[in-house]
């Protein structure tokens, strides 16, 4: 089973979003890594010129370089630049909407979590016009990915497993209508929320998280103690998409897991640590509402046939 | 401008092919549309009966196929577009692109039109689809401006079909999965959005509280008319302030707008509501046909009738308009 760091879907800082990657480079235990604005693209200009480095750095790591393209591009400016997106030498896109694919001719590229991919025939009408791998889109139950994964044994299928989850994807910019302002002249409010902007019912219950034109969850998706289920269905990649905690120490969680030296129950109590703001869920995969933890994640509880674990932390029999 | 009307029910479709429909869209009664709503929708053989009438009177019938079938259950989708095929649907209304795929290969001569579930907001996104399953028409998502739908009709041959009137969605359509985040249940999986069956109303101090699932959408005052409790459409709170977050309870009514849509270059004109009564579906569509009319004619459009038929509810032109972003 693979990682990949799925794109930074907030308004980061310029040098943080570099450092962040240049981080991730040196130390983290993922394969592959999605770079580039999918959700805004008035956000692209700020940290163009560290682009080019951040691709460099991550690729002499060892990682592949995916580049993320717009979720709903629809000015003409943007369609241009998901053409040259499309057109980039030596380099491959990940597509979130169709509008990529009709610039990419056949070229081999990625399908990412915003392609409305739900079955195995639009999985394999995508693969023949050359998708390598596939990113599903968060609402899908495991009966389905594992029906999709099970159709397409060549192709890698990645599942979301980590982070608050895309909800929706909108032409008027959330942001800018809570700050009072126009979308043209939104003041690039959304920076101020580089983990979203939480909004709450009337309750005070946290329900949703607003990042500009995006819609995200609440609730963190963690799906670190379904592992052996994702990969018994086919599943290739875990996605783990960067919020405000050390996502070093995610990867390296994560990969801890699914290679045996850490059992989930203490995997859960270090997620925990490493992102105390978060509550985790896992209900899309469980057929059930997206903000339920329905499965073994819960606080503490060990995972099925989670093993013993030794006073190091390490994974026993 | 062709007038494309909902019916929920084969007495609907009646109601809306007298009234003045050009065409007539309908789904059927499970899961393979976006509208799978109780006692509402078609069997085969009302479908069958319904497009006979339809065509009998020179109306078309368009069948709305527009859920993403569920992996491993690709059959019913199939059979589907199979039955509406068969019973000589005008066109088939499709969002997935598996589906596209199958419709495409299997009925070369069908029909074929991009719902607005697939969200193709773009003269890119419109060519993908056309070049890859010779679709006539997109119906276009409720996100673009006039501005916009001019320059996709001037930049592409595909026909352009746009909601005027009914209920308007803020996000991208079929790219939503908020109902399912609180529910279970979305439209592009199981064709329902905060579905009725998860809606509970409940008082409190002397408040009429909305819920959704788990969550609180909305809170009205003893006067107040208590709405349904749509997602986007609820009053929340961030640290910035409390109120309609992402919509206001609106619906879409572009009537005054007709004129920059013809001369925007649109083919056909949609009304939402498969859900609404036949009372409804009369008023509107009676009211929308003496519109086109009129601005056939080169006389004023009369609005009031139709800003009555919203129940209540305030209306906008919604994303037609740059500013409402």
């Amino acid at each position: 089973m693979q990682l990949t760091l799925g794109p930074i879907l907030y308004n980061w800082a310029p040098e943080l979003w570099r450092d962040f990657y240049f981080r991730i480079a040196e130390e983290a235990p993922v394969d592959t890594v999605v770079v580039g604005e999918v959700v805004c693209s008035k956000r692209s200009p700020f940290f163009a010129e560290h682009l080019p480095h951040v691709v460099e750095r991550l690729a002499s790591a060892g990682k592949s370089v995916l580049l993320g393209s717009l979720i709903l591009p629809s000015l003409a400016r943007e369609r241009r630049q998901m053409a040259e997106l499309a057109q980039t030498d030596g380099m491959t896109v990940e597509v979130n909407d169709v509008t990529c694919l009709a610039h990419l001719q056949g070229r081999a590229h990625a399908i990412g979590p915003f392609v409305n991919v739900y079955n195995e025939a639009t999985a394999a009408f995508l693969v023949r016009q050359g998708a390598r791998r596939i990113c599903l889109p968060p609402e899908l139950p495991l009966q389905s990915i594992a029906a999709i994964a099970a159709a397409m044994p060549d192709i890698a299928i990645e599942v979301f497993a980590f982070g608050k989850v895309p909800l929706a994807i909108s032409a008027r910019c959330y942001h800018a209508r809570i700050h009072k302002l126009s979308k043209d002249n939104c003041r690039f409010v959304c920076e101020q929320d580089p983990d979203g902007l939480t909004v709450d019912t009337l309750d005070g219950e946290s329900f949703l998280s607003v990042n500009g034109v995006q819609t995200l969850s609440h609730t963190c998706a963690n799906l670190i103690a379904n592992t052996r289920e994702l990969a018994a269905a086919g599943v290739g990649a875990l996605r783990l998409s960067p919020q405000q905690c050390d996502m070093v120490a995610v990867a390296r969680t994560f990969r801890d897991v699914l290679d045996g030296r850490c059992d989930v129950g203490s995997a859960i109590g270090v997620l925990e640590q490493l992102y105390p703001q978060a509550l985790f869920a896992d209900g899309f995969i469980h057929g059930v509402p997206g903000h339920v933890l329905a499965g073994k994640g819960a606080r503490s509880a060990p995972g099925p046939g989670a093993g013993m674990v030794d006073s190091n932390g390490r994974f026993g029999s | 401008m062709e007038l494309i009307c909902p019916a929920g029910t084969p007495a609907a479709l009646r109601v809306a092919v007298e009234a003045g429909a050009d065409a007539v869209y309908c789904g059927f009664r499970d899961e393979t549309n976006a509208r799978n709503f109780p006692g509402l929708n078609f069997s085969r053989d009302e479908l069958r009966t319904a497009i006979r009438f339809a065509h009998e009177r020179d109306v078309k019938v368009l069948v709305a196929i527009n859920t993403f079938p569920r992996a491993g259950a690709l059959s019913l989708w199939h059979e589907a577009v199979n039955h509406a095929v068969e019973a000589e649907a005008d066109a088939l209304i499709l969002a997935d692109i598996g589906l596209l795929d199958y419709a495409c290969r299997r009925y070369p001569e069908q029909r074929l039109h991009v719902s607005v579930q697939a969200a193709a907001a773009n003269p890119d996104a419109i060519r993908f689809y056309t070049e890859m399953f010779g679709v006539r028409r997109v119906v276009l998502p409720r996100v673009l401006t006039v501005q916009e739908i001019a320059a996709i009709t001037k930049e592409t041959a595909c026909e352009t079909e746009v909601f005027v009137f009914g209920g308007l969605c803020v996000m991208a359509e079929g790219r939503c999965s908020l109902s399912s985040y609180v529910t279970g249940k979305s439209p592009n999986m199981q064709g329902v959005c905060s579905p009725a069956s998860h809606v509970k109303y409940e008082a409190r101090n002397g408040r009429i509280v909305s819920r959704l699932g788990d969550f609180t959408i909305n809170a009205f005052e003893k006067d107040e008319p208590a709405g349904y409790p749509t997602l986007c459409k609820g009053r929340f709170a961030t640290e910035h302030g409390t109120g309609y977050i992402f919509e206001e309870p609106v619906s879409l009514d572009a009537a005054a707008i007709l004129p920059s849509l013809r001369d925007a270059g649109v083919t056909a004109l949609k009304i939402e509501g498969r859900q609404r009564s036949r009372a409804y579906i009369e008023g509107v569509v009676r009211s929308f046909r003496a519109a086109l009319e009129a601005l056939d004619a080169g006389m004023p459009v009369e609005t009031a009738a139709l800003a009555r038929m919203t129940e209540g509810q305030a209306s906008t032109v919604g994303a037609y308009r740059k500013t409402w972003r």
